[in-house]
């Protein structure tokens, strides 16, 4: 039942082989057996589950039921769930109940999927390896002793391992492409602007996208079609259309136009994992893709970039965690100072210290316009690359991560090395684009990641030329031996 | 560049944060590994270029001043750590 792909789900809850009851049941099942190993849930949330699980049961009945209707999901711990806690992996919020859902939750919600629970994640989103989090590292189900990668680890372990059929993610600098890499996932991070990001806590607000993490491009294209939309609530949210993803899939991709940029296989990428990408990108010229090489200059610019611009939009964002209104408050504060200061101080691990310590730095009299403007300048250089790159080709296409997955606790001392798993993650970021990863084989038993970057509202056009490549190859169907 | 001890609780200042005496160190260290990386940037010529501050460009979008929320004080202060009244405690700040 695990293993069945969301419409194969669908069809068994619309024919009546199968309640929405007793798979949900199957999955919290897993979810009590296998968890423990993985750790890839914060909160499990059984019995609000099989009450969303009895009412989509009733809409399956009534024949009032949409596609989704009934199928379980698990979401990333960043979303904001009413009466359900959203801890965002931190000590900071712990204690935190919603007082209102998320857009994004709202959304599955009316399409009557069931929340099995929310997931582990680096602490405010900040992390390329699930370490940061508050309630402890996740393993990477393909080998226990590796990074699931992040920040959204939890939910790529949860989906990886069958705990979910799907799951949420958000990607600020890489953190749903990265893990879905490491992790055997098909994961899109839409054009900035695509997803509500209201009651999604905010990392950095400029950068911040959700999207969904699935095991094919067919399950995440249905669970777009009802994330992505206008929200009034999002005073960033893009009012156009949204197509339907799923109809477009199958389109032919006879002369798709790939641009392989030079910059992405250059000095830092691991020659295995080259070679996995580049038999990849084989295998679309097969299907009649033309490769073109292209340049993408600035490329080096963009972790220095990111590094200003992520934790000056953080350490923003982050300021309303001050003890006062929710959330963590330290005991017998001397003055408000002193509440402010130690709530802080208790509350937050420290990478989210760091990364707030630098944007507070950037930020600061004197030094703006040598980092902060600087960087919204090197900013747009980054983008006109992808501007000028976009009028030769439909689609660019390289590796997601440099490496597969590295061991838990490698890269832990060195937040340099850490920040350089994103390194060919951080551009579309920057830029507003799409981009997504799909699985493209395998390096000794650990999985590796083709990263297709597309031009802004193209999620369609990436979906399909994902989809195409998964009818021709098998590597999106491997499953973890122990959790198959 | 390089950052001290002085550098490091200035910044926690600014930032309300607590910071312990014996991680400072390690934060001087670390920031100026990171400022290290990000001083990269200082060599790129941008004469001329407009800074992005929005991947779109978009501009804030308005809507009629019409008042939309309704009162839901009394659900948000529920979570609130310590509340009283209808108002957020804080220690005293005016004598």
């Amino acid at each position: 039942m695990h293993t069945k792909t969301l419409s194969e789900l669908s069809t068994a809850l619309h024919n009546g082989d199968i309640s929405s009851v007793e798979l949900t049941q199957h999955y919290l099942n897993r979810i009590n057996s296998h968890n423990s190993e993985l750790n890839a849930f914060i909160t499990v949330a059984e019995d609000h589950a099989l009450e969303q699980a009895r009412a989509a049961d009733s809409r399956l009945q009534q024949k009032i039921a949409g596609k989704l209707t009934g199928i379980p999901l698990a979401h990333k711990d960043i979303f904001c769930t009413e009466g359900l806690r959203t801890s965002c992996g931190s000590k900071m919020l712990d204690n935190f109940i919603a007082p209102y859902n998320a857009t994004v939750v709202e959304k599955t919600n009316a399409a009557g999927m069931v929340t099995l629970g929310k997931t582990n994640m680096d602490e405010f989103a900040m992390g390329s390896s699930n370490e940061t989090s508050f309630y402890g590292q996740v393993q990477n189900p393909w080998d226990k002793q590796y990074v699931p990668g992040g920040s959204s680890g939890g939910s790529a372990a949860a989906v990886a391992a069958n705990l979910a059929p799907i799951a949420t993610g958000t990607d600020t600098g890489g953190s749903i492409r990265q893990p879905a890499s490491l992790c055997n996932l098909t994961g899109l991070k839409p054009t900035y602007g695509r997803i509500s990001r209201y009651g999604m806590i905010a990392f950095a607000s400029s950068l911040d996208q959700a999207g969904p993490m699935a095991h094919s491009a067919e399950d995440a294209a249905l669970l777009l079609n009802e994330m992505a939309g206008f929200d009034p609530r999002d005073s960033t949210s893009v009012e156009q259309d949204v197509p339907d993803y799923s109809a477009t899939l199958n389109d032919s991709i006879e002369g798709l136009k790939i641009g392989l940029p030079k910059e992405y296989f250059g000095e830092g990428l691991d020659p295995q994992v080259a070679a996995a990408v580049e038999t990849a990108i084989k295998t679309y010229e097969s299907l009649g893709a033309i490769i073109k090489d292209i340049t993408l200059p600035n490329t080096s610019l963009a972790v220095p970039t990111y590094y200003v611009v992520a934790p000056a939009e953080c350490s923003s964002n982050l300021s309303r965690m001050d003890g006062v209104r929710f959330g963590h408050r330290c005991d017998d504060p001397k003055d408000l100072l002193d509440l402010y200061q130690r709530s802080r101080g208790e509350g937050f691990g420290e990478e989210v210290k760091r990364r707030i310590m630098i944007g507070t730095y950037a930020l600061s009299a004197g030094y703006y316009d040598a980092y902060y403007l600087k960087a919204q300048q090197c900013r747009r250089l980054i983008s006109d690359d992808f501007k000028q790159a976009f009028d030769d080709v439909d689609v660019i296409m390289g590796p997601t991560a440099p490496t597969t997955a590295f061991k838990l606790g490698a890269k832990t001392d060195d937040p340099v090395a850490m920040y350089l798993a994103d390194i060919y993650t951080i551009s579309t970021n920057l830029a507003g684009l799409p981009g997504m990863s799909i699985p493209a084989g395998f390096v000794k038993g650990l999985p590796v990641g083709l990263q297709i970057i597309g031009n802004y509202f193209d999620e369609a056009r990436l979906l399909n030329v994902a989809h195409r490549y998964q009818q021709a190859t098998d590597w999106h169907q491997q499953s973890p031996d122990n959790f198959k | 560049m390089s950052l001290d001890k002085t550098d490091v609780e200035k910044i926690a200042h600014l930032a309300r944060l607590a910071i312990d005496v014996s991680d400072i160190p390690d934060y001087a260290q670390d920031l100026t590994t990171i400022f290290g990386l990000v001083e990269q940037l200082s060599s790129v010529n941008t004469d001329g270029i407009t800074p992005m501050a929005h991947p779109l460009d978009a501009v804030q979008r308005l809507r009629p001043d019409h008042v939309t929320e309704i009162d839901q004080r009394e659900q948000f202060q529920a979570i609130a750590p310590k509340t009283e009244a209808g108002v957020y405690l804080v220690p005293l700040v005016i004598e």
